[in-house]
């Protein structure tokens, strides 16, 4: 099979069976890539990593530079193409399916009970973070190690974010947060 | 706004949340929070859930899925198009940069520096996004004891690393809305019928 139509049927394959996105569709990749040859597992640990420091999706990002590997600047958007082209399509279904349903109680009702759902679920993400990045405890065996830098960092962005809605009467944008906190994870884990 | 306008407007939006967004996931719900809902006003607290529990129990990136559907929301298929596009766009780009030096950047320390800061930012905005949307939310006992129940429970699936899926609890917490309503529906008409007679 030609390189480019075979990353694209595997991207498509990935992108159409990865539920809850991100994290979950990693051994997924894995196999696929691997026993492709495409990559060996060690590449894919340290192709995570750098994942987690550059923008945007794991797949995507996945599917971005195993194509850019095999097969160039084509390949590479070949890939991407196909990983996002499940969720894109279903989610024009879903979303106008839902438009004439939300006509009915049912639904309404479905939705009502999953609301404060998700809600606790982006908290529950919070706290996980906060657990794993302050407090050195992503795993209930880990023991404690207060990082004071993380801590400074949270503290400050907070504290910003609440005197700007105080003073500006609108929410500090996120990108303001996100630079202010890059710099100071330079000066403070760099310099300190 | 015009219709060109706002499928620019969408398209840029989701260009600046595709470039800053580190950490994956649900650092980029918190800041299409912050863009659509708190600063844009362009979808209701309520309508914002709606969008995360359908991005969350279908395939695909959460992200993905959430600009495709607030896309199409606004203004339809090209509205979904332009704003998946802007979305994806930066990543693409960056990755396929760091495809052609990628043992080198695994050395740059202070790209690791930036990102350690950035993780302690990122964990403020989604914090912030989920307290923020509950406040939003009408104040019934359901929605503050489920709330507050699928919050625990994510961070004990985390800590305990528990093998279960969030979309069981998005559906778990539908099923219980859809009984409520059976129940309620049923009641009703047991009381017509009694009424009648």
């Amino acid at each position: 099979m030609p390189v480019l139509l075979d990353l694209f049927l595997t991207f498509l394959k990935i992108g159409a069976v990865s539920f809850g996105g991100g994290y979950s569709m990693i051994p997924l990749v894995t196999e696929e890539v691997v026993g492709k040859g495409w990559m060996t597992e060690s590449q894919v640990l340290d192709f995570i990593a750098v994942s987690e420091s550059t923008p945007g999706p794991v797949a995507v990002n996945m599917a971005t530079f195993v194509g850019a590997t095999q097969g160039g600047i084509l390949g590479a958007l070949i890939s991407t193409f196909g990983v996002v082209l499940p969720a894109f399509v279903i989610i024009l279904v879903v979303a106008s399916v839902l438009k004439g349903l939300l006509k009915y109680a049912p639904t309404n009702a479905f939705l009502c009970g999953v609301r404060p759902v998700v809600m606790g679920l982006i908290v529950g993400t919070g706290v996980t973070l906060i657990l794993t990045v302050i407090f050195g405890l992503s795993r209930i065996s880990d023991s404690l190690s207060f990082d004071y830098r993380a801590f400074f960092i949270f503290s400050f962005v907070a504290f910003l974010s609440v005197l700007y809605k105080k003073m500006k009467k609108r929410t500090l944008s996120p990108i303001v947060i996100i630079l202010i906190s890059a710099v100071f994870g330079i000066v403070l884990y760099g310099f300190l | 706004m015009s219709k060109l306008k706002e499928l620019f407007v969408l398209f840029l939006t989701f260009f600046k949340i595709g470039l800053i967004t580190f950490g994956g996931g649900y650092a980029m719900v918190a800041i299409i929070e912050r863009e659509f809902t708190e600063r844009k006003k362009w979808l209701s607290a309520e309508e914002f859930a709606d969008v995360l529990a359908i991005a969350e129990s279908t395939p695909g990136p959460i992200s993905v899925n959430s600009a495709t559907f607030i896309g199409y929301k606004r203004r339809g298929f090209w509205g979904a198009f332009f704003s998946t596009l802007g979305l994806i766009l930066p990543s693409l780009i960056i990755i396929f940069v760091i495809s052609l030096f990628f043992d080198r950047f695994m050395e740059l320390e202070y790209v690791k520096y930036a990102f350690y800061g950035i993780r302690a930012g990122v964990s403020f905005l989604i914090l912030s996004a989920g307290i923020r949307l509950f406040l939003k939310l009408k104040k019934t006992p359901y929605n503050t004891i489920a709330f507050i129940l699928s919050a625990t429970l994510l961070v004990a699936i985390s800590l305990f690393s528990w093998n279960f899926s969030s979309v069981f609890i998005i559906l778990i917490g539908g099923g219980i809305g859809l009984l409520s309503w059976l129940i309620g529906f049923i009641r009703n008409k047991t009381k017509e019928k009694g009424g009648r007679k």
